[in-house]
């Protein structure tokens, strides 16, 4: 089985890790607000951000290096959008853009990456956000782990046939999405009668209610505090 | 004598034409295990659909424990047929494997800690009591399958259909599961080509041959006969 480094990431030990998912949520979604409407000039909040975001990867165990790595992966989307915004005459809105998205890919990477994917789905719910987004965002998790082996089985198999997949053409690798297409569709189909067979009416229904504890309360508090204080005093 | 399940003169034709089921009629009685045996397209996993009202018969009637297919029944029928698919990736659908198996009894109305209770109880059974809290994709294949049987079973069903148990099973996967589905009293109709897996289960067997049923009689006949 291919492990995904992320979820294996998510099943550490540390402070972060044992936080109520619903208050990591809160903490995340107001750096990112802070994050977003930052304004061009302030680079030093930036960076007191991105050392608040890597102190906090080190205190969650995480390897530093792999995960502010992982988190530039955003990058070749944003720089599509800086470069437009550079060639528009505006070169610090287009550095501005990189970095807002480059810290909040490490936002949302850091919660993610001490939250089990079980663990967020319940804290959203917590949140009382949509169950059926939620449902949406559970089966996503969950078959796109199956997908992604799929997609690697065919991958090999091209690879044994044809020596490498970079010698495919387009047309054939168009050919081999299709088919993961339709590989998705039917598998799609076989989970729904899966799901009809158990007694499946439309909805999935709650299982478990998550207490939060004082501890997880004080943490959003501080951490949204520090991050609107920064964002205030330093922009 | 009693039947858990009755089927009579059930035809299917899917919505491409191609005629899947043709007149069956066939009879379980309860506790007794039976597998269905036959080549690929024969119309094996078109019938086991049916008893679980997946799919609806184009014509022909079926029963499973008294109780008519149709709207009225169709919730209480699901509840006491448990299909168990052949990929268990798509019957784990939920985000850990305690939630998973405490879907069924949660979907048929029960509350969540007598749920929980069902679940934890069902994955002892199949003994996976140890993994309740771990994520499905974090399980080996014969793991998923032994969870998928405890998702049924938390259902508490009187009748278990396996659709191709054995796919994905190294041998002491299969031995494992052998020994499992030997032990639970309900009845059993195992949709398989590994005879010697149906052999150490049952002796009985039904033949499909292009959506009909060609024989109902032993395993070794079968075997001799068809040279299965």
């Amino acid at each position: 089985m291919r492990h995904v480094r992320i979820d294996r990431w998510s099943r550490g030990e540390s402070y972060f890790h044992t936080l109520h998912a619903a208050a990591k949520l809160v903490a995340a979604l107001t750096l990112l607000l802070c994050i977003a409407t930052l304004s061009v000039r302030s680079l030093v909040c930036c960076a007191v951000y991105l050392m608040v975001l890597t102190v906090s990867v080190k205190a969650a165990r995480l390897p530093v290096g792999r995960v502010l790595l992982s988190a530039s992966a955003v990058l070749p989307f944003a720089v599509c959008f800086a470069i437009i915004t550079a060639l528009s005459g505006e070169p610090d809105r287009a550095a501005m853009l990189l970095i807002r998205g480059y810290l909040s890919s490490l936002t949302a990477l850091l919660l993610i990456s001490t939250t089990p994917m079980p663990d967020l789905l319940a804290g959203l719910e917590w949140l009382r956000a949509p169950r059926f987004l939620v449902q949406v965002m559970q089966f996503l998790y969950r078959y796109l782990l199956v997908l992604i082996e799929e997609a690697g089985a065919m991958r090999d198999a091209a690879e044994s046939r044809a020596g490498s997949v970079r010698s495919l053409a387009v047309r054939q690798a168009a050919g081999a999405a299709g088919v993961l297409f339709v590989r998705s569709w039917g598998r799609a189909q076989a989970i729904h009668r899966a799901m009809m067979a158990r007694g499946f009416e439309g909805h999935i229904p709650r299982f478990r209610e998550f207490p939060l504890q004082r501890s997880d309360v004080a943490f959003t508090l501080v951490a949204a505090a520090l991050t609107v204080g920064f964002r205030t005093v330093l922009a | 004598m009693s039947f858990i399940v009755e089927v009579k003169s059930l035809s299917y034709t899917y919505e491409d034409g191609t005629a899947a089921l043709r007149e069956v009629d066939f009879e379980l009685e309860a506790g007794k295990t039976v597998a269905l045996l036959g080549a690929n397209g024969s119309g094996k996993t078109t019938f086991a659909l049916h008893l679980n009202g997946i799919l609806r018969a184009t014509s022909g009637t079926v029963s499973v424990d008294g109780l008519e297919m149709n709207d009225r029944n169709l919730r209480e029928i699901r509840r006491r047929v448990g299909l168990v698919f052949q990929d268990s990736d798509n019957q784990l659908f939920m985000p850990t494997v305690l939630e998973d198996v405490a879907f069924g009894p949660l979907a048929s109305g029960a509350s969540p800690g007598d749920a929980a209770e069902k679940a934890h109880t069902a994955l002892a059974k199949v003994g996976m009591g140890h993994k309740a809290g771990k994520a499905p994709w974090h399980l080996s294949a014969g793991e998923k399958k032994r969870v998928a049987i405890a998702g049924i079973l938390a259902g508490d069903p009187r009748l278990l259909v396996l659709d191709e148990p054995t796919t994905f099973l190294d041998p002491p996967g299969q031995r494992g599961l052998a020994d499992l589905l030997d032990s639970l009293p309900q009845a059993k109709l195992l949709i398989t080509h590994d005879v010697p897996f149906a052999r150490r289960l049952t002796g009985e067997a039904v033949f499909f041959q292009e959506g009909r049923i060609a024989a109902k009689t032993s395993i070794a006949a079968i075997v001799q006969e068809f040279g299965w």
